[in-house]
């Protein structure tokens, strides 16, 4: 049972700058309350001390504003730049429970293609548009060290299947795909390598309504059979609420709330959470 | 002055200067030592035009010494106009002996092909290189490129190939095929067709890579692994000349070149290696007295 109880991700005192920074803002209390910018040097703050853990099987929330650092975390624990200060460690990761974030290039890039999958807010980010749909998932599984062509193809196609995408569509390039499709595509690449992370930011923003739900839907059904751990960053509340068991709601770079989602829901403490909340209802 | 006074050229032996020389030397050193990296030095002028062959020309002038005998092919062919301005570019400043025998020669200098006969230990054989870096139809950037290098992440080249095979049922590229160079670096072999690659594996001699416009020397030491890049159900495959002959010495099992005779409206088959062909013809002639 102890396994049980150790977060599968754990991230503390995550600190994500934009800009040199300086005397004033290298301590973060500096800044004016209520803002990631530092007045002296125009550096942004985008994540500000950010702690929380992440258990198998879990999906966590994280709300804010547009510009509340939400990507910014994500593609922090995805490697896509490097981050200020803070450590994260992965409880399954093979070499121990090291900060990832000071490892090794090629050990980065071992933790994205076999411990993290991410589905980016901009598909033209997360996929090759120009390739093919099932390239793009072949890249992954190249990338673990797969290199039978026909298993590829095979893996590539259960994949698609999974989130609804005609098989016969494996070799069109998303460049031609709708938003709701790209996504779906972007999410079965993050799945390709089975991974017990996966980052998905703003999954569902842009995708009308009844796309929106069938993407929900996968995404609940992905937790239910792999009992993947999710972080789920939307600045749309009811999203949250739909698929995440605890939130934490961002503002200007900080973490000001966290905690169940229901709690933070039905009776949200801090003024700002109380401002969204009540815009949803 | 007299017009018509030849000047006393007063050029180095073999052209380049002895701190150039051992410039290229030290390079090529290190290109030997990391079999397939791309080792940056510092290009001259030469005295033709960059992408004839400058790169190939550096490498045999920092070698050439007076024991030498050089070769200079381009695609196999001792004859070409290229070959014959280099070879006589290369005695000019060093008075070496030339021969178009493979066998005979000690430093080869060839475009876009390996001769038929295998290179041995005693042998160097030059290439001249257009493109050194294999990963640029995949990542424009050498900066970039570099990094994908030295990390070892080559998902992308090889998932260019998965789109050659998902598009064509096959991988298209002919020449200058990407293969792995001691199981570590990715690199380009010029365009040399694909019969001529596995001529790499584990090879007795010495293959040394110039890219003048590009300014990169690397190298595929004696007894290196080179795999071309395949899948395991798409496996690598050279050109077959199935059926076909040299119209000139009757070889079945060399490099043929495909040509055509208006005249007749005929296609024909001739040995891409000039000077292979001929010592075949030779040979020939003796056996038919
Ligand atoms: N590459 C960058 N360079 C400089 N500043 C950046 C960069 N990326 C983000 N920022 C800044 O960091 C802050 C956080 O941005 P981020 O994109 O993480 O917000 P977000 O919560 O994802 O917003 P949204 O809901 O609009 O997607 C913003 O002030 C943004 O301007
Ligand atoms: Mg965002
Ligand atoms: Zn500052
Ligand atoms: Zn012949």
């Amino acid at each position: 049972m102890g396994n049980e109880d150790r977060p599968l991700l754990a991230v503390r005192h995550l600190m994500k700058r934009f800009g040199k920074g300086c005397a004033t803002c290298r301590n973060p209390q500096n800044l004016p309350s209520g803002s990631s910018h530092c007045p002296h040097c125009g550096s942004v703050l985008a994540c500000n001390d950010i702690s929380f853990d992440l258990y198998e099987g879990e999906i966590l929330g994280i709300v804010g504003e547009s510009g509340s650092g939400k990507s910014s975390l994500v593609q922090s624990l995805y490697f896509d730049s490097p981050v200020t200060s803070g450590s994260a460690t992965i409880a399954t990761y093979n070499k121990g429970p090291r900060n990832i974030f000071l490892e090794s290039a090629q050990q980065k890039r071992y933790i994205r293609n076999h411990l993290m999958g991410m589905v980016y807010q901009n598909p033209w980010i997360g996929l090759k548009m120009n390739f093919s749909s099932g390239g793009n998932i072949a890249e992954k599984l190249i990338a673990a060290g797969d290199f039978n062509v026909r298993a590829i193809r095979s893996r590539a196609a259960d994949l698609l299947d999974h989130v609804e995408i005609p098989i016969t569509r494996m070799d069109e390039a998303p460049a031609h795909f709708s938003g709701g499709m790209q996504q779906r595509v972007q999410i079965s690449k993050a799945l390709a390598n089975k991974p017990p992370i996966l980052l998905l930011d703003e999954v569902t923003t842009g995708l009308d309504l009844s796309v929106q739900a069938r993407v929900l839907d996968l995404i609940r059904r992905i937790q239910r059979e792999n009992r993947t751990a999710m972080l789920v960053v939307s600045h749309d509340l009811g999203v949250i609420r739909m698929l995440c068991d605890r939130t934490l709601v961002m503002k200007q770079g900080r973490c000001i709330e966290a905690g169940l989602t229901d709690q933070i829901l039905e009776d949200p403490q801090h003024t700002y959470t109380q401002l969204l909340v009540h815009s949803l209802l | 002055m007299a017009m018509h006074t030849p000047l006393k050229q007063t050029y180095n032996y073999a052209f380049l200067d002895e701190g150039s020389k051992k410039e290229i030397r030290r390079a090529t050193l290190k290109a030997v030592a990391i079999p397939g990296y791309q080792v940056p030095f510092a290009s001259r002028e030469m005295p033709i035009g960059r992408g004839w062959g400058t790169g190939g020309l550096q490498l045999t002038l920092s070698l050439i010494g007076d024991g030498d005998t050089l070769k200079v092919i381009d695609q196999g062919n001792d004859d070409s106009v290229n070959a014959v301005s280099i070879k006589k570019l290369v005695q000019a400043c060093t008075n070496v002996a030339v021969t178009t025998d493979a066998e005979q020669a000690t430093l080869i200098q060839s475009r876009h092909r390996i001769p038929e006969v295998p290179i041995r230990a005693d042998q160097i054989l030059v290439f001249q290189v257009p493109i050194p870096e294999p990963l640029r139809f995949v990542e424009p950037k050498e900066k970039k490129s570099k990094h994908l290098h030295a990390e070892m992440d080559y998902s992308g080249i090889w998932l260019r190939l998965y789109e050659d095979i998902v598009k064509w049922g096959k991988i298209s590229i002919g020449a200058d095929y990407p293969a792995l160079a001691h199981k570590r670096y990715i690199f380009a072999p010029s365009p040399i067709p694909r019969y001529d690659l596995p001529k790499l594996h584990q090879a007795e001699g010495l293959f040394l890579f110039g890219a003048g416009r590009e300014k990169k020397i690397y190298a595929i030491p004696p007894y290196t692994d080179v795999e071309p890049l395949a899948f395991d159900d798409y496996p690598f495959e050279v050109e077959h000349f199935e059926g076909c002959s040299c119209r000139l010495c009757g070889s079945t099992d060399s490099f043929l070149d495909e040509l055509y005779d208006e005249a007749a409206g005929q296609t024909f088959y001739q040995c891409s290696d000039t000077g292979y062909c001929r010592k075949c013809r030779e040979r020939g002639a003796q056996h038919g007295k």
